[in-house]
């Protein structure tokens, strides 16, 4: 009874568009808890907090904090910082709700909360999950962890043994624990769960497992499961129903979820969901993207291998699928499709259109009609060959016959890579400037399809992978991108993959770090690098920015370099194996000569 | 006189290739080696770690090919890319958690190691146990080079393990955990 009033009074806020969200249940220390903002986009004043890892629902990483500006940038200054602890890859973003930060650690996923009320942000208190130390042999690219969500007194995330738990966020005490996987099925979970009303929304890990992946809402309330959407196997499983009405023909069908496979294969298929998932309150959906299909040599699994690498739009309340696009049929490359859907309204040929915009792992920036499904636009943003292009009259991705992988052979100059031109790290989209940031990678590859045998809980790959940089000799970018224009606005040339997040400010300036340790503050509008801070260790981390109890504007990320490609050095790897890390130390293997392992948050303010 | 040592060296060298050479077709693996497998550098009152026998299979080429076919097999290579690491540790380096011997790493991929190494017990026949053991000591160079494999059919890794250089085993390693 209580849970349906405060759905009620909840859809009621988001309805109206009201910031604040009104006292429910257990209340914290510091007042009123607001709900987070539908989209940022809407131009309200920005709350200056950080209540999930992708600042909004419609996954902007856009803040309205103003105080930080392109003149006055170059005065930014370390103010405090903090050590997890923990020296692997630090993918999270930290939270901020009620004057306390949140940080979680790669495994063992120990739960730190700040207390930004004092001096130098002292330690409140920390929870440790205790996940088994066995989990870390099944986690594909090292042991990270993308971040917590916030909502209603309690701060959510996973553990990459696959539970989900709920602490409260005033006294640190678990309020529920539930598990929602297995590693001796090859699954862990390593992403940020996103609440919508009053469900948790969690995906899992290990499409180089064989795992069959799923996306699952659980009650915010006590953590009991609501549904659970399989991403493989027939109609029931993946919830399609009588509202499913995707675009295109061929993701129109009965049970596409086994017949796309050989026999069996889509229970070992993979199709996780690891990366973000986005919510357009008006619409009443969801949307998100599913992993890659396994084994990564498509020959072994003949078909269009569905549900991989497909968007979907889903009610939040039932998991039912209203659409789905398969971005990457009979994936050639692991392109998993877990990178961010942004809700954006943007004006597209002279319409104002509901969109979302998707920077694929494929290498092309897909802009779709969110509410039908259609392809509008579907852009390249980085080199690629192999793919010309995606038809959209069919909507199908164009691959290029030579570039396809096969058993025993050695095909050669693949871009990108299997890692994408651009992988899980998020993007922020500026309202004022109406462009999208976001880092991303430039390396091609050398790739040979292997027979493999599937052993429960056991890599299930089949491929020797050797990638090294892409044209021009540059691992990475940091790019503006113009979604309306389809157009690159400015970029950035970087050494080395830029696997950090994004956040863009009302200052109009954009942040992001580098592996080799930099954290980079550019002008939004012509990215001009304003200010940079060499921290101790590499950064794949998001950075956020929130506005602190004294008043004034931080900008706080986690220094820790790891990851894909950062394994080298979380792992201790050795390049005399170009193969090792599934092929990414190949490309990495100067790494270790620019930045050690770390685990440090920096917070900066002028 | 000279004759006799020429006999002597023939035989030497005639013992020496019938163990790079042997097959056996009932495998007896070596049962008794697995019994004393300690991983620490410390052995308190004093003392010197037990003296080791060298696992016969570590000598055969027929044995360390097996070993390399398995560790794909198996899908060690999965988790350990061709030796350079991934999931799990590098095998090609000289950073060694739970021993370098073959005994050490015989118990490693029969019992596990907690930090994600699979317990292989029951499901991977003892023999093969010990030809994979055999062959991960080549992978870092430390099987004789006449017996441990100069190619691989796949695209090029790491130097073929006849090849690899020898690296000096430490026990050194530092599991992921400790890290924390
Ligand atoms: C699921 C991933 C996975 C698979 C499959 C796997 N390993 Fe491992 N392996 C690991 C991890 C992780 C460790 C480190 C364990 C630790 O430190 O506690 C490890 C450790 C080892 C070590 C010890 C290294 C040292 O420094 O002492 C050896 C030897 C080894 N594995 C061999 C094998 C062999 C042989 C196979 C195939 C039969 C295999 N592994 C399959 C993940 C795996």
């Amino acid at each position: 009874m209580r849970t349906w009033t405060t759905i009620a009074v909840l859809a009621a806020a988001l309805a109206s568009g009201c910031h604040r969200n009104p006292p429910q249940g257990e209340q914290p220390a510091h007042g009123a808890a607001p709900a987070p903002p539908a989209s940022s986009v809407t131009g309200q004043p920005d709350d200056g907090q950080w209540l999930m890892a992708s600042k909004d629902y419609a996954n902007t990483r856009y803040s309205g904090l103003g105080e930080i500006t392109t003149s006055n940038v170059k005065d930014l200054k370390l103010a405090w910082s903090f050590s997890t602890g923990v020296l692997r890859g630090q993918e999270a973003a930290p939270l901020v709700v009620n004057g306390t930060m949140y940080i979680v650690t790669p495994y063992p996923n120990i739960l730190y909360a700040l207390d930004l009320t004092k001096p130098g942000a002292p330690l409140k208190w920390s929870f440790k999950p205790k996940p088994s130390a066995a989990a870390q042999g099944v986690a594909c690219c090292d042991v990270v962890n993308r971040g917590a969500a916030y909502a209603d007194g309690k701060v959510v995330f996973n553990t990459l043994d696959n539970h989900t738990v709920a602490v409260d966020a005033t006294t640190g005490e678990q309020v529920w624990n539930a598990t929602l996987g297995d590693i001796n099925r090859g699954e862990t979970l390593t992403m940020a769960p996103l609440i919508v009303k009053d469900k948790v929304l969690v995906g899992n890990s290990g499409g180089e497992m064989g795992i069959r992946g799923w996306v699952t809402a659980l009650n915010l309330k006590d953590g009991s499961q609501v549904w659970r959407a399989y991403h493989t196997g027939p109609d029931k499983d993946v919830l399609i129903g009588p509202q499913f009405k995707p675009f295109y023909a061929s993701d129109r069908g009965t049970d596409l979820g086994v017949s796309s496979w050989p026999p069996d294969q889509w229970k070992i298929g993979g199709a996780g969901m690891w990366g973000w998932i986005s919510y357009d309150p008006e619409l009443d959906l969801i949307f998100y993207g599913t992993a890659n299909p396994g084994p990564w040599n498509p020959e072994l699994r003949p078909g269009d291998n569905k549900w991989a690498c497909t968007v979907f739009a889903r009610r939040p309340d039932t998991g039912e699928a209203v659409w789905a696009y398969q971005y990457n049929p009979h994936d050639l490359f692991d392109h998993d499709s877990i990178n961010e859907h942004l809700v954006l309204d943007l004006q597209i040929n002279g319409q104002m259109r509901k969109v979302l915009v998707h920077p694929e792992r494929n290498g092309h920036m897909y802009v779709f009609d969110r509410q039908s499904g259609e392809v509008l636009s579907a852009k390249p943003f980085a080199f690629t060959n192999t793919a010309t292009g995606v038809d959209l009259k069919t909507g199908r991705l164009q691959y290029v016959e030579e570039k396809k992988p096969s058993t025993g052979k050695v095909v050669r100059y693949i871009c990108p890579a299997e890692p994408g031109a651009k992988d899980w790290q998020p993007s922020a989209y500026s309202p004022r400037t109406g462009l999208l940031y976001f880092g991303h990678q430039n390396i091609c590859e050398d790739m040979e399809g292997l027979e493999v045998s599937y052993i429960e809980g056991t890599p299930y790959v089949g491929a020797n992978v050797k990638m090294y940089a892409g044209p021009g000799g540059h691992r990475g970018e940091f790019k503006a991108w113009d979604p309306v224009n389809g157009t690159i606005a400015w970029s950035i040339k970087e050494q080395f993959p830029v696997w950090s997040g994004t956040v863009v400010t009302a200052g109009d300036v954009a942040f992001y770090g580098t592996m080799d340790g930099w954290f980079k503050a550019v002008h939004a509008r012509t990215g001009d690098v304003l200010w940079q801070f060499k921290v101790g260790s590499g950064i794949i981390g998001q950075p956020i920015t929130y506005k602190g109890p004294d008043g004034k504007q931080y900008v706080a990320v986690l220094s820790g370099v790891g990851g894909w490609p950062g394994a080298i050095v979380s792992g201790n790897l050795d390049p005399k194996d170009p193969t090792a890390a599934l092929g990414f130390v190949n490309a990495m293997s100067d790494l270790p000569a620019y930045t050690t392992k770390g685990g440090t948050l920096y917070v900066f303010s002028l | 006189m000279r004759t006799e040592l020429v006999l002597i060296a023939a035989m030497a060298v005639a013992v020496c290739g019938c163990k790079r050479e042997t097959r056996t077709f009932r495998e007896s693996p070596p049962a008794s080696m697995a019994s004393d497998v300690a991983v620490s550098d410390l052995h308190p009152g004093g003392g010197n770690p037990p003296a080791r026998s060298i696992s016969p299979y570590e000598q055969n080429a027929w044995a360390l090919n097996e070993g390399k076919r398995l560790f794909s097999a198996y899908n060690c290579s999965g988790c350990h890319a061709n030796g350079g690491g991934g999931m799990g540790p590098a095998l090609i380096d000289d950073e060694w958690s739970y021993g370098h011997e073959a005994d050490q790493i015989y118990r490693t991929i029969l019992e596990g190691r907690p930090n994600g190494m699979p317990a292989w017990r029951g499901k991977i026949p003892d023999a093969q146990i010990w030809q994979l053991a055999a062959y991960i000591r080549s992978m870092s160079g430390l099987a004789p080079k006449d017996a441990a494999p100069s190619r691989s059919d796949h695209m090029n890794g790491p130097p073929p393990e006849n090849a690899a250089p020898r690296m000096i085993p430490k026990n050194a390693g530092t599991p992921p955990a400790a890290e924390r």
